[in-house]
């Protein structure tokens, strides 16, 4: 018996043709750079930056008779991303070659895994920012090495090459044709990513390369039956798949709607002008006559090596969002943003440790992230630490400050620094809770507004001006509860 | 199996190997004779035995150790062309 897989029966996101709506199929192909350090099949260096082919052993140049030896690191992060991805691993897989020529691949070929992948069918459910979620069909996911760098614009006549990315180990993900918006399809590139580093398999670095997409896009009247894909290769950021399958979708759309046919080609994005066009060197490119590597026997895993490597997971964004949600009571929306990202969450985590986990959720996705996003900082470079906020957020809560006084005293923590309850007392910042002085203060602002009383009366809305006269007499530092009830005593009474 | 002329076109193209005419028609000739030769084996009846793809040894693997490195000249020692350590060839550009 076989189920079909629809994901997608409610919620796609349509695109309107002159002749009607068009629904868009999508499916990825993530190249995800093993962060290990030494290459795949030899013990070069794969540091980023490094001076032209400074990190290249014969292996990785194809010297003759040089023999590839696999480096055990990166089958172990490829079981690991195999098991974050809820996949099958298989115990046998097998490395063969794929044949092509272009100047940045010394041998010819790329040792890569065709019919017998290490990793087989799982998935990963995305986070869409309506709040839902949905699965995406991971097919396959399999070792590989990444080839050399062609640059074209260092000379008129000679394109250069360096070889320091030859033979560096990547995975490459392959997702089932699950996604419907290019919204989607970059929900997915996060979702991956956050895993990856969770699992601490691959940076993620989308500037640096670590991670690159080739993107599948074809179009098909909702219902029908998939229509021809294009595929666009090499897409280096989120934005840009967007933007690609944007372009795409619509080229396709107004293709068939003026009688023409989609080709099955393979299309690069421009990111200059946005668009997409296709590759020249295209023909029979597609005949890549894959046969075992004779240099490399087939890699055996054993059963007691993968159940090892599961045990050390770490907790996964997915089910760390389900605790948050259930230990802290935090919104499905506030679990999600804070379980994104592997600092982020112990970040929060460790400012709730023992204190109200909801205020510490407010205050870290609140002016937290305000201010580090304003100051363009990530995270790991915040020069508040979670220990300062968790204390800031202590004299909340015994009611030192308040609320209104925390955020000035934040900016203070974050642009100079110190210990929050030292900043209070330095300053004065302590709240009024001294009835009295709120008192006096009241009757201070009432006897000099007796026109505004009289409206009142008329008006009650009017008691939000006259808080505010009290907190502006008192330098922001009155209870604003205390503030209420004696103006209401004293206005109503 | 017999191969074709143009097969061995397509194969010399794909393996960037330059043919002259006279050389296809023997060249067919040939690769079906080796592949004839081959085909023998498909004799045998081989459905309980598993594929063998080496001789007893299991995979050699390597601990992840920067060991090699720092070769740039000698890695291009050899090349037709290089400049400021880069191997250079005629332009390239999709």
């Amino acid at each position: 018996m076989t189920t079909k897989h629809h994901p997608h029966e409610t919620g796609a996101r349509l695109i309107r043709g002159a002749t009607g709506d068009w629904e868009i199929v999508l499916g990825l192909e993530v190249h995800a750079q093993v962060s290990s350090k030494a290459k795949l099949f030899s013990g070069a260096s794969t540091e980023f930056g490094a001076e032209p082919n400074a990190q290249v052993s014969f292996v990785d140049a194809a010297f003759p008779g040089m023999l590839p030896v696999i480096n055990e690191y990166c089958v172990e992060q490829a079981v690991r991303t195999g098991i974050g991805l809820k996949a099958a691993i298989n115990l046998r897989s097998v490395f063969d070659r794929k044949n092509y020529f272009y100047p940045d691949l010394p041998s010819g070929y790329q040792i890569s895994q065709y019919k017998s992948p290490i990793v087989g069918e799982g998935a990963v459910t995305i986070d869409l920012p309506d709040g839902s979620t949905r699965t995406v069909g991971i097919e396959r996911l399999h070792l590989e090495q990444d080839a050399g760098k062609s640059i074209h614009d260092m000379h008129p006549r000679y394109s250069y090459v360096d070889l320091n990315r030859s033979g560096v180990a990547l995975m490459e993900i392959v997702t089932r044709p699950d996604m419907r918006s290019s919204e989607e399809a970059a929900a997915f590139i996060r979702k991956l990513r956050a895993i990856l580093r969770y699992l601490g398999t691959c940076d993620g670095n989308m500037e640096e390369g670590s991670m690159r997409a080739d993107v599948n896009v074809s179009v098909r009247r909702p219902g029908a039956a998939l229509g021809t894909r294009c595929e666009i290769k090499n897409v280096n950021s989120i934005r840009f798949v967007q933007q690609a399958i944007e372009y795409e979708a619509r080229r396709q759309v107004d293709l068939i709607e003026d009688g023409g046919k989609v080709e099955q080609e393979t299309r690069l994005f421009d990111t200059k002008t946005g668009t997409t066009r296709t590759m020249r060197s295209k023909e029979e490119a597609h005949d890549y006559r894959y046969f075992p590597d004779p240099d490399l026997l087939p890699l055996e895993l054993d059963a007691a090596y993968v159940e090892a490597i599961r045990e050390s997971l770490p907790e996964l964004p997915d089910e760390k969002k389900e605790r948050f949600v259930a230990e802290y009571g935090l919104s499905a929306y506030d679990a999600g943003v804070l379980a994104a990202e592997r600092e982020t969450a112990a970040f929060f985590e460790s400012v709730a440790s023992g204190r109200d986990a909801k205020l510490a959720a407010n205050w870290v996705t609140g002016d937290f992230f305000a201010a580090l996003n304003k100051a363009g900082l990530d995270i790991t470079a915040s020069p508040v630490s979670a220990g300062q906020l968790g204390a800031l957020i202590d004299l909340i809560s015994d009611g030192t400050i308040s609320g209104r006084i925390a955020k000035e005293v934040f900016e203070i923590l974050f642009t100079s620094g110190g210990d929050p309850r030292a900043i209070v007392e330095e300053r004065g910042l302590r709240q009024v809770t001294d009835t009295g002085a709120i008192e006096a203060a009241v009757e201070a602002i009432i006897s000099a507004n007796p026109d505004k009383v009289a409206e009142y009366r008329e008006k009650p809305k009017l008691m939000g001006w006259f808080v505010g006269q009290v907190m502006k007499e008192t330098g922001g530092k009155a209870n604003p509860q205390a503030v209420n009830e004696i103006l209401k005593r004293k206005l109503d009474g | 199996m017999s191969v074709d002329e143009g097969t061995v076109r397509r194969v010399a193209k794909l393996a960037r190997l330059r043919l002259i005419e006279a050389e296809v028609a023997p060249l067919a000739r040939e690769l079906s004779g080796i592949l004839a030769w081959v085909e023998q084996l498909g004799e045998l009846d081989v459905s309980d035995v598993p594929p063998m793809t080496g001789v007893g040894a299991s995979l050699k693997r390597r601990a992840d150790q920067v060991t090699e490195g720092g070769l740039a000249e000698e890695v291009l020692r050899n090349a037709p062309h290089a400049e400021d350590g880069f191997f250079t060839v005629p332009k390239v550009v999709e």
